[in-house]
């Protein structure tokens, strides 16, 4: 409206005069002085929209550097440049003129230009100090079948091997050792076990409470209700994890007698705790935001109050919940002071009574004091990855499911 | 509120321009890595500056790994580390400052093997702790005591202690997948208070609410009690070195003062105050 009344009197002249041709330069005089005045005339507001737009961009650069970051440090264990062989070729400190350069450069890992302005007497140092290391391997682990094999191959990584003292082939997560084994499955089973245990509890009880809260609540009740559980996201991860380890494993082992005291169900139930609040909020607000005329609508045909929530608003309010569900798995599926406190056995089972070792709780537990750009370090990183690579995929999953829902529910996409 | 956030702020600025003219005009050391060091290198450094108030001492964990890098980026001067350094370790550190790092030896700490209290066992030997932690022996019954079944708990393998069970108990080979990997000592000794079947291993100085196993280091041999008369004399067998590293050429004036003084007769009383073992005499000099 205001732009109108700002142009308005310029071209009014012309239009009696030169009829036809008025509507195309209105258009141009109306988009020059618009441009200009979006610019000048409210310079306030131009400066914070284009601090709004910085902000939104840092945020995605900063994603974008966080996975480069973190791919590139994975990178080499793709590419098969990492060796963690217990025993590898030595080249004698005596040698150093016998090998081309290029060998003795690869060999000790350096860069080229680290190589160049190296003294001599530093890579004998270097030779001298590997020779050392090669000449400690334990005499019994020398002649290992396994001791020449690179354990970071991706046959390693993710099928079974009977090592050498094992009775039969295993999937086994020791990453310290003298034989590193890097066995990603049972961090994995590990983490869906757990993420599913707490999903399970979670999302029956926080989908109930939303609503009973949104629907079926006296308004005094809900007032209450709401921001105590809301209140639950307040408590620190690792105040949760204390609990569960002090409280909740002795309560639940008195119940179902089980002979491990810390294991994944006592994790799921102490994952529930920091989801619920989180599915309850979203679903609650998904329930609240279902128009009010649909309930009328439904009332009006006849409907108990019950029967209008559960199959008018739940269902309307259906996508809502999903998202729900999805933001809670990405956060249990992330958390990882409750599971590393609770339980961290790295064992490849499926049993809820048994322990479980979950890779958030890997990384957290271990990147402290791993050798830093080692085979050790570089697969954190690549389960890092992995990790990213699981949540986005589940996002992706969720957000065309939510799309679905709207379509079937609402009518449109 | 304004006026708050003035106050506020110019507070922060004046502290920030006051507590670096401090830094500057005294000699700051900084102390990273090991977090099982990382208490009695705090003890040591407050100590050490209420006596010395010309020098400032910064201690912060993050583990020995951590320690270890900062020492080859040369953003620490000394490293405390529960572990020995590896060979990359050194190779890093030789191609960023073109020498081996030194190593000196700080303290003793001795490992006991807990179990909880209403266990009838009193005495272990090392060749039974090996079949036990590889998961070879799955029964208390096995080794005399009540039929039910053996939860072992561990530490992360990240912790310096883990690794010197695995390559001086397990003799290298692995931990059985089942053991209940636990942050920290202190969580070893809840944990194993709570469950009648549990074993574990920790500092021989902690561990009220959990008996300490005797251990024998063969069948024949007698059994020892992990008491500090015994660590420090050698008898009891699990026990091990807690280090500090340094790069050689930053290792004089106030930084080799401090070193020396941490393995003086005073400084190493200090070391009991915080749950290790003093070095014998012996060890003191390198």
């Amino acid at each position: 409206m205001k732009t109108n009344m700002h142009i308005a009197p310029a071209p009014s002249g012309h239009q009696v005069k030169q009829g036809g041709n008025m509507f195309n330069q209105n258009k141009n005089l109306q988009q020059s002085v618009g441009l200009r005045r979006g610019a000048f005339s409210r310079p306030i507001e131009y400066v914070i929209e284009k601090l709004l737009f910085l902000i939104s961009l840092t945020a995605i650069i900063a994603i974008f550097f966080i996975f480069a970051f973190i791919g590139k440090e994975a990178l080499p264990i793709f590419f098969g440049k990492t060796n963690s062989a217990l025993v590898q070729e030595v080249i004698k400190p005596e040698d150093i003129d016998k090998y081309p350069a290029e060998k003795i450069r690869d060999y000790l890992g350096l860069s080229r230009s680290k190589y160049k302005k190296m003294p001599k007497d530093t890579l004998i140092m270097l030779l001298e100090v590997k020779a050392e290391a090669h000449k400690e391997i334990p005499e019994s682990f020398k002649n290992d079948k396994d001791a020449r094999v690179n354990t970071t191959d991706w046959k390693y990584l993710i099928m079974p091997h009977q090592w050498s003292g094992y009775d039969k082939p295993v999937y086994i997560w020791q990453p310290v050792s003298n034989i590193p084994k890097f066995n990603f499955m049972p961090l994995i089973i590990g983490s869906i076990k757990t993420t599913l245990l707490g999903i399970l509890f979670a999302v029956p009880i926080s989908v109930a409470a939303a609503i009973y809260v949104s629907q079926l609540a006296r308004p005094s009740i809900r007032e209450i209700a709401k921001p105590i559980i809301e209140l639950f996201s307040g408590i620190p991860s690792v105040v949760i994890g204390f609990f569960a380890l002090i409280v909740m494993a002795t309560f639940f082992q008195e119940i179902f007698k089980y002979e491990i005291r810390l294991n994944a169900f006592v994790a799921g139930v102490a994952l529930s705790l920091s989801v619920i609040p989180i599915v309850f909020s979203i679903s609650e607000d998904a329930l609240s935001s279902v128009p009010r005329s649909y309930v009328e609508g439904a009332y009006a045909l006849g409907s108990t109050k019950w029967q209008a929530a559960w199959q008018v608003v739940v269902p309307a309010a259906s996508s809502g919940i999903l998202a729900a569900v999805v933001l809670g798995f990405g956060r249990a599926i992330g958390e990882t002071m409750i599971v590393l406190m609770v339980t961290s056995a790295s064992e490849m089972t499926w049993n809820i009574f048994a322990g479980a070792r979950t890779i958030t709780a890997a990384i957290a537990a271990e990147m402290a004091e791993v050798v830093f750009g080692g085979p050790h370090y570089r697969i954190l990183f690549l389960l890092g990855a992995l990790l990213f690579g699981f949540t986005f995929l589940a996002n992706i999953i969720a957000q065309s499911a939510i799309a679905k829902f709207k379509e079937k529910f609402e009518g449109t996409k | 509120m304004k006026t708050l956030k003035t106050i506020i702020i110019a507070g922060t600025i004046a502290s920030s321009v006051l507590l670096s003219q401090i830094a500057e005009a005294a000699t700051t050391i900084v102390v990273k890595g090991s977090d099982t060091l990382v208490i009695l290198a705090q003890k040591w450094a407050e100590v050490y500056m209420s006596k010395n108030p010309d020098v400032k001492i910064q201690v912060t964990g993050g583990g020995s790994g951590t320690g270890f890098a900062a020492l080859q980026n040369q953003t620490t001067h000394l490293c405390n580390a529960s572990r020995k350094i590896k060979a990359k370790e050194i190779q890093a550190c030789i191609a960023a400052f073109g020498k081996r790092p030194t190593e000196y030896k700080v303290a003793l700490d001795g490992l006991s093997i807990y179990v909880n209290q209403d266990n009838p066992l009193k005495e272990i030997t090392i060749e039974q702790l090996e079949l036990i932690f590889t998961g070879k022996v799955k029964n208390w019954k096995e080794l005399g005591g009540p039929d039910a079944p053996i939860v072992i708990y561990s530490r992360e393998n990240s912790s310096g202690t883990y690794e010197f069970f695995k390559e001086h108990i397990l003799k290298g080979k692995d931990f059985a997948a089942s053991a209940q990997t636990m942050p920290g000592t202190a969580a070893i000794i809840q944990a194993i208070a709570k469950d009648k079947k549990g074993i574990g291993y920790g500092g021989a100085a902690y561990g009220v609410g959990v008996k300490h196993l005797n251990v024998k280091s063969d069948a024949n041999s007698p059994a020892v009690e992990p008491t500090e008369e015994n660590i420090v004399g050698g008898t009891y067998p699990i026990w091990r070195y807690l280090y500090v590293y340094v790069n050689p050429a930053l290792d004089k004036g106030e930084i080799a003062k401090y070193l020396n003084w941490i393995r003086s007769d005073e400084g190493q009383a200090i070391v009991k105050e915080v749950g290790y073992y003093p070095l014998p005499k012996n060890l003191r000099e390198n």
